[in-house]
């Protein structure tokens, strides 16, 4: 039965910003969805506000919208492209919500389009609470013991039956928003309160507390003809109460027999059968009793999920391909396996190795949030590995993390085995090094697996074993061939090896005694089949066994070093990058070799490279890859691995660079002493004198005294920050002594090899940002120049920014290009560069320069319709600017310098995680913008004037500025001036201003009628602004802060902390406000229009050719 | 410490690692299983008997083993491989050691092995045999031992495995029917199966003659699975063909399907290296549909698929096929009330897509009836 016919034109929606619980696996998806799509033939339109996706490329798809994905937006894009259907299972929640949000509006009927891969029906019934619990009883199950409540006092009344502790979750709410579990009833009406805000239906579910129980999850899909398969099973390390994205999680399951998997299978699918999901992938979580293996099931997704993601990497079963195939008619037994090709895909993954997942977490970024692992997704990434046993995965995934502590016994942990069988009790992030301490300290695998809430003692043995192992190590007289050799095939690194033997002279010690003993890793492959068949996919692995599947290639290798798991600061724009200079590098030849530990993006789809190695990015791991892609390519007579790049990763590569360069790994593009160059004070500064740039006056301190005497010099406020960092990490603008003197003490990392940087910080200046390419023969290529629409001293990460840079004039860009030039030259740049500067008083300063690919750079590509990381890649591998721009790659003249005349203009807004995180005391974190990137992701808004763009790239962040209704404005005394002329025009645009006494006194100086409130400490008998926002009542505040330092931090910080509560647009700076009012300006003529981006990149390069 | 042992292949491949089990030294046919969970199941599954069984699986004994997941009294398997053998095992049901309860039954294995590298190397040149030692570790010598031991082809074994007496399992709540099933090698699940349907089932010696299994009255007669090579099993062939000759409805599983495709004049041959795993995809010709199936076999049977076949006992069709390579996996009699699948409905370990068959089995009773 081959595909429907009637189906020509799919819509596919994308799953928009990064945000916690909902990240690039879902670009990962979508990107395969739109290939299978137009593969077979069908016109695919997609949406999706997200530039940094691989899908948002022009050429995924046949018209790409990079538009708000809410109802109002979709429905202007199926307006104009007409679909036959809309594929909306693939795009995470946010897309599920936006098809049924335009089902239920009557659009979709409206215009006659189909929703195919998924029915509402079939969605209700896996999202409804009380449905599903109806249905799992049908299929045979059990549920949890609950109730669904639409009040506090029904939350009240349930918990009065079912008793303490009660788990609480909130309808149709993403990665567990607003879930948690009460243990007390003060708990209880916290997170039930906000459970019922955060639900748009204003319900929650309240449920028998399984905490403690063991968690597994199944990856299902199913086609028309009701066939069923289960691609994976996954089993949570952690038990019950810790949500799924935030548990070390294991595939396959480790410890169930035949019989209780069969029985999980069983269930599963009489599950799906009757939720009803037509088509596509699912996923169902269950939870089994450990003493006596009552099973319960706990939810399931009709849609392609963040495991499903995992599971596609895990097993090789591409789901959201098959997903999409699945969905246009074909079924399971018509769809070959790609990876065999010779069999289909209507079967069941058989693995002979296996993966272990550990979340990334990012609490640094949030000081004083509550750190306890709940219900409440909190992870910002994650990374998978893949061994030949239990130990070997988890000690990779555990080194893949990119933390200070890399494996076991690589960083400080407990030394007091009570004080580690206690913190055991807390879930929280490193739970695992905390049960190794506590095994090593003498606790028995019982003891910890009854502090730890019921860790499987099967695991705890195997952490036990690498105990044992290493008691081996440290006792045995020398490190001989057959221990070491034990100890590579429990995964250790030689990094954790050279902390137990200390003679060895460290890692190069290790690593060097076990070449000489001949011990290397093999690489095998990820089949799907554990080896029943020949697989024709070279997605490889390394372990400590005896035979490699590395297959000989003739062919010149450049291997591609990815980000490893996504964090602030070094997200989805870096995977961008590497995909993009693995296309740019395979269309000319190469044969390209992927090295990433990340199961949630493209590059780590087997499709992408020529091979895929799934490693993590440390050091040793990449030296191997290296020598086995080399050594083989060198055995068949072809030069072997010619360059290795590192560039566009991120950090993470780039810190390794120069290793890899004394190892003799041929780096290409910026040389490791260039990126030096860019990161050392002396040099760099040299470089600038040299030059005649100006930068804003700088230190480097080793202490306190050395900080204090360059403040002293250069004058308050100061910007502060630890060398080598990325998105900001520990930077902060200090307005006074003791502020710097607390700064010092709390770096406690600071040497003379990792110095603090202190820089005049300069108030009020406009921050700009520039991406531009540089060859061997020093033309430089200006990508894009942003201008950010916050003043400096708030991370360009957490910005928003225009391109083209709406208030620079000529001579500024002028200014700009002879900059660049000079530094790029100066640097020595191979590729990409990224420079920030700020413009203060017409004069141009440098904050900073990066030798590497930055963060905005599929924005600048997406903007100027010019694809920078894949020039960047040619130009490592030796291709000039002339020639890139005779191939049409780069604009035959001119460059994203001189944007033409009636370019539009493209709005990038950072989108935040507030609302995830609570302090130990239950209150919001601070929303505060600061020198520090805390956004997890990003949207674009393009269109033909500023205050269109920026209208929707608020509505793709946060949903839509309002047109009408109350603002509460607050501004700072130095703000008021300034502030005066947008509050006025929203009060003539029929706006109510609602504001406190001290504003409201100048405001209405100036004739603005004003409502004025007290602030939430001045007259208890008022409703304050506080509780006006949390009523509801207000629809856009304006605030900035008062003072500066610490102070500003507190000040409004109960008015930022309502509006994250009850997800009003909250505006914090003078220029966003402005902004925000040509926003609502341009929402209130009515006349917003949707592009694709197809139509915008003939323009802009139509316009220049 | 453990101590060292050896695998080594017909063609001399030789694998290190450490003895797992009984130390010891064994011979059988090595065959690998992808099934990722049930090693209980396979250790214990008679068609295993005279095979060293290799799994894919890395980690093994991580559940331990039980008093309930036995398919049959003893394990059957010549010799065991894995990778990493768990040092405790974890779960509720759990009430021992599976390398204690190896080396109880005098089963010799071997661990640490470079599994991936042995399954591919059977892939490419076919089962063969293999010996492991824990006592010799000269791999030449141990190869020459190899040699020396028979070929499964051409092998009967239902002898050695089969029930020395006749005994029965009675149906689950109300009696329906009366099965006389034919032990080759059987699996305790297919009666638990067939009882839960209200089937009595009399489990015969593979000797029995057909007055032997009339005896009982049987409304129908099974042929279960079991090991050896089809080729070999005169008796049981015959035996089926006085079966349907009677009109008498017959259900084959596995061994049974070779038996009864014998027994309307089809060949059957050994495949390369056989379907041992609990993932195959099955289609159901009848229905349309495809099913996960557990499988456990080294032989086929030779069959046109796609087309009415005239035997002597009428038409019969493949209903049955896999989807990763064409084997047939089913037999049906349209006119004689018999049918057979290659695999495994009663799953034990596997997915239980292919339970249904015992409803059809019952179904065609009925319908005799």
């Amino acid at each position: 039965m081959p595909k429907r016919d009637d189906i020509k034109h799919v819509m596919v929606i994308g799953s928009g910003p990064i945000v916690i619980g909902q990240a690039c696996e879902f670009d990962y998806s979508g990107t395969q969805a739109c290939q299978v799509l137009r593969a077979e033939g069908i016109r695919v339109s997609l949406v999706n506000s997200n530039p940094a996706t691989i899908m948002t490329d022009p050429e995924f798809a046949d018209a790409t919208y990079v538009e708000p994905i809410t109802g109002e937006f979709v429905e202007l894009v199926i307006a104009r492209e007409r679909p036959d259907a809309i594929l909306p299972t693939l795009g995470g929640q946010t897309a599920l919500n936006t098809a049924i949000a335009l089902h239920e509006s009557g659009v979709l009927e409206k215009y006659g389009v189909e929703l195919i891969g998924a029915n509402v029906e079939a969605i209700r019934k896996g999202e409804d609470r009380q449905l599903f619990k109806d249905i799992v009883a049908k299929a045979g199950g059990e549920t949890p013991r609950s109730r669904v409540c639409h009040s506090m006092d029904e939350v009240r009344e349930t918990v009065a039956e079912i008793g303490l502790p009660v788990v609480i979750r909130p309808s149709f709410t993403m990665g567990g928003l607003g879930s948690g579990m009460a243990h007390t009833s003060e708990d209880l009406d916290r997170i039930a309160g906000s459970g019922l805000a955060a639900s748009p239906v204003h319900e929650v579910l309240i449920e028998e507390s399984v905490l403690g129980w063991k968690e597994y999850e199944l990856e299902l899909m199913r086609d028309k003809h009701d066939n069923v398969v289960v691609v994976c099973s996954i089993e949570n390390i952690d038990p019950m109460g810790v949500h799924t994205g935030d548990s070390v999680t294991v595939a396959p399951a480790m410890t169930l027999t035949d019989r209780e998997y069969q029985k999980l299978r069983d269930l599963g699918i009489a599950v799906l059968r009757e939720v009803g999901v037509d088509t596509g992938g699912c996923n169902i979580q269950f939870a089994i009793n450990p003493d006596d293996g009552r099973m319960i099931v706990i939810e399931m997704n009709p849609r392609v999920s963040r495991s499903s993601a995992l599971a596609s990497k895990a097993t090789g079963f591409p789901i959201a391909k098959i997903a999409a195939k699945l969905a246009i008619g074909y079924t399971l037994d018509e769809i070959p396996n790609d990876i065999t090709l010779k069999t289909p895909a209507a079967f069941e993954p058989a693995l002979d190795y296996v993966v272990v997942k550990i979340p990334r977490f990012a609490f640094e970024k949030f000081p004083g949030a509550d750190k306890e692992l709940t219900t409440t997704m909190k992870s910002v990434g994650e990374a998978m590995s893949l061994g030949r046993n239990f130990a070997e995965a988890l000690n990779k995934a555990m080194r893949s993390m990119e933390t200070k502590a890399a494996g076991f016994w690589t960083a400080p942990t407990f030394t007091d085995v009570d004080e580690a069988l206690e913190a055991l009790r807390i879930p929280h992030d490193g739970r695992l090094y905390t049960v190794e301490a506590a095994l090593r300290l003498g606790a028995t695998v019982e003891q910890v697996h009854q502090a730890s809430g019921r860790i499987d003692p099967w695991f705890l043995d195997e952490i036990q074993a690498l105990v044992d192992l290493r008691a081996e190590i440290l006792a045995s007289p020398v490190l001989d061939a057959e221990l070491l050799r034990r100890a590579k095939r429990s995964g250790l690194s030689d990094k954790q090896l050279a902390a137990l033997r200390p003679e060895l002279a460290g890692e190069d010690g290790v690593r060097v005694l076990r070449h000489r003993l001949g011990i290397r890793p093999v690489y095998k492959t990820v089949d799907t089949c554990a080896a029943e068949f020949q697989a024709n996919t070279p997605y490889h692995y390394s372990s400590y066994d005896e035979e490699t599947e590395v297959a000989p290639s003739d062919r010149p290798k450049v291997l591609i070093l990815g980000s490893g798991p996504n964090r602030i600061g070094q997200g989805i724009e870096f995977d961008y990058s590497c995909v993009h200079a693995v296309q740019a590098l395979r269309a000319v030849d190469f044969e390209t070799v992927m090295v990433n530990c990340n199961p949630e993006t493209v590059s780590t789809d087997y499709d992408t490279a020529d091979r895929l190695y799934f490693e993590p990015l440390t050091f040793e791991d990449v030296l191997e890859v290296f020598h086995a892609e080399d050594s083989s390519g060198k055995a068949a007579g072809g030069p072997g691995v010619i360059g290795v790049i590192v560039q566009l990763g991120g950090q993470t590569p780039l810190g390794l660079a120069n290793r890899l360069k004394a190892a003799g790994l041929p780096i290409v593009g910026t040389s490791p002493e260039s990126i030096d160059l860019a990161e050392d004070r002396g040099l760099f500064g040299t470089l600038l004198a040299e030059n005649g740039l100006r930068s804003p006056d700088h230190g480097t301190a080793t202490s306190f005294g050395e900080a204090k005497a360059i403040a002293d010099s250069i004058g308050y406020p100061v910007l502060v920050r630890p060398s080598y960092v990325l998105g900001g990490r520990g930077m902060e603008i200090v307005y006074d002594e003791p502020t710097l003197r607390g700064y010092i003490e709390r770096a406690t990392e600071i040497s003379p090899d990792h110095p603090v940087l202190v820089d005049r910080f300069l108030d009020d200046a406009i921050e700009i940002d520039v991406d531009a390419l540089c060859d061997a023969t020093g033309e430089v290529y200006l990508g894009g120049v942003m201008e950010h629409i916050e003043e400096a001293g708030i991370h360009s990460g957490d910005s928003a920014c225009s391109l083209p840079p709406i208030n620079l004039a000529a001579p500024h860009i002028a200014e700009v290009r002879r900059y660049t030039e000079a530094l790029a030259r100066g640097i020595g740049v191979r590729g990409l560069m990224n420079v920030q500067y700020a413009l203060k008083d017409e004069a141009l300063y440098v904050l900073e320069a990066n030798p590497r690919a930055s963060r905005t750079v599929p924005f600048v590509s997406k903007a100027t319709a010019v694809p920078l990381a894949k020039a960047a890649a040619r130009i490592m591998l030796g291709a000039t600017i002339a020639e890139l721009r005779a191939e049409g790659m780069l604009l035959p003249s001119g460059d994203g310098g001189a944007t033409p005349p009636g370019a539009p203009i493209a709005i990038k807004e950072a989108v935040l995680p507030f609302k995830r995180f609570r302090t130990l005391a239950g209150n919001n974190v601070d929303s505060l913008l600061s020198p520090e990137m805390k956004s997890t992701g990003e949207v674009m808004g393009i269109d033909a004037g500023f205050g269109q763009a920026f209208a929707k790239s608020q509505a793709a962040a946060y949903g839509s500025l309002p047109t009408s209704g109350k603002v509460f404005v607050s501004v700072a005394n130095r703000d008021k001036r300034s502030m005066i002329f947008p509050v006025k025009r929203l009060a003539d645009l029929g706006f109510t201003i609602v504001t406190t006494s001290g504003t409201g006194e100048v405001l209405r100086r100036y004739g603005i009628e004003c409502e004025i409130v007290p602030k939430h400490y001045e007259d208890p008998s008022k409703k304050n602004a506080v509780e006006l926002i949390l009523a509801g009542e207000i629809a856009l505040i304006i605030n900035t802060p008062q003072g500066s330092g610490a102070s500003a931090r507190l000040d409004g910080y109960e008015i930022r902390s309502a509006a994250v509560t009850a997800d009003v647009p909250s505006i914090t700076t003078v220029p966003g406000a402005a902004a925000a009012v040509m926003g609502i300006e341009a929402l209130r003529a009515g006349d917003m229009t949707v592009r694709p981006l197809q139509e915008l990149h003939k323009l802009l390069r139509g316009d220049l050719a | 410490m453990t101590s060292k042992a050896i695998l080594v292949l017909e063609d001399g491949r030789t694998f290190h690692g450490s003895a797992y089990g009984a130390v010891g030294e064994t011979f059988g046919e090595a065959v690998f299983t992808t099934g990722m969970t049930g090693y209980q199941e396979t250790l214990t599954d008679p068609s295993f008997h005279r095979q060293v069984v290799v799994q894919t699986a890395p980690q093994i004994g991580n559940t331990g083993v039980n008093g309930e997941d036995d398919e049959s009294d003893r394990i059957w398997v010549a010799g065991y491989v894995v990778r990493d053998p768990a040092r405790r095992p974890s779960n509720w049901r759990s009430t021992g050691d599976l390398g204690d309860r190896l080396a109880a039954e005098g089963v010799v294995g071997i661990s640490g092995v470079d599994t991936r590298a042995l399954t591919r190397h059977l892939r490419e040149r076919g089962a063969m045999r293999a010996g492991i030692s824990s006592l010799d570790l000269d791999p030449k010598e141990l190869q020459q031992r190899v040699l020396a031991q028979p070929q499964m082809l051409g092998a009967d074994l239902s002898a050695q495995v089969t029930t020395g007496d006749r005994y029965t399992v009675k149906a689950e709540g109300e009696h329906r029917y009366t099965v006389a099933a034919l032990d080759l090698g059987i699996k305790r699940n297919v009666s638990r199966r067939l009882a839960a349907r209200g089937v009595t089932t009399h489990i015969f010696p593979a000797s029995s003659s057909i007055e032997d299994l009339l005896a009982v009255s049987p409304d129908a007669v099974f042929f279960s699975p079991g090991p050896g090579d089809p080729a070999t099993a005169d008796g049981p062939v015959a035996l089926a063909r006085e079966v349907m000759r009677r009109r008498v409805p017959l259900f084959g599983i596995c061994f049974g399907s070779q038996i009864l495709g014998r027994a309307l004049g089809f060949g059957t041959y050994k495949l390369g290296y056989g379907h041992r795993g609990i993932n195959q995809p099955v289609f159901d010709k009848t229905t349309g549909k495809v099913e996960v199936t557990s499988h456990n076999h080294g032989f086929a049977v030779d069959a046109p698929i796609g087309e009415r076949i005239d035997t002597e006992f009428g038409g019969v069709e493949v209903s049955h096929v896999c989807l990763n390579d064409n084997v047939v996996e089913g037999l049906r009699g349209l006119e004689v009330p018999a049918f057979t699948v290659q695999y495994h409905p009663e799953a034990a370990a596997g997915p239980h897509d292919a339970d249904y068959l015992f409803d059809r089995f019952v179904d065609l009773v009925e319908k005799k009836g």
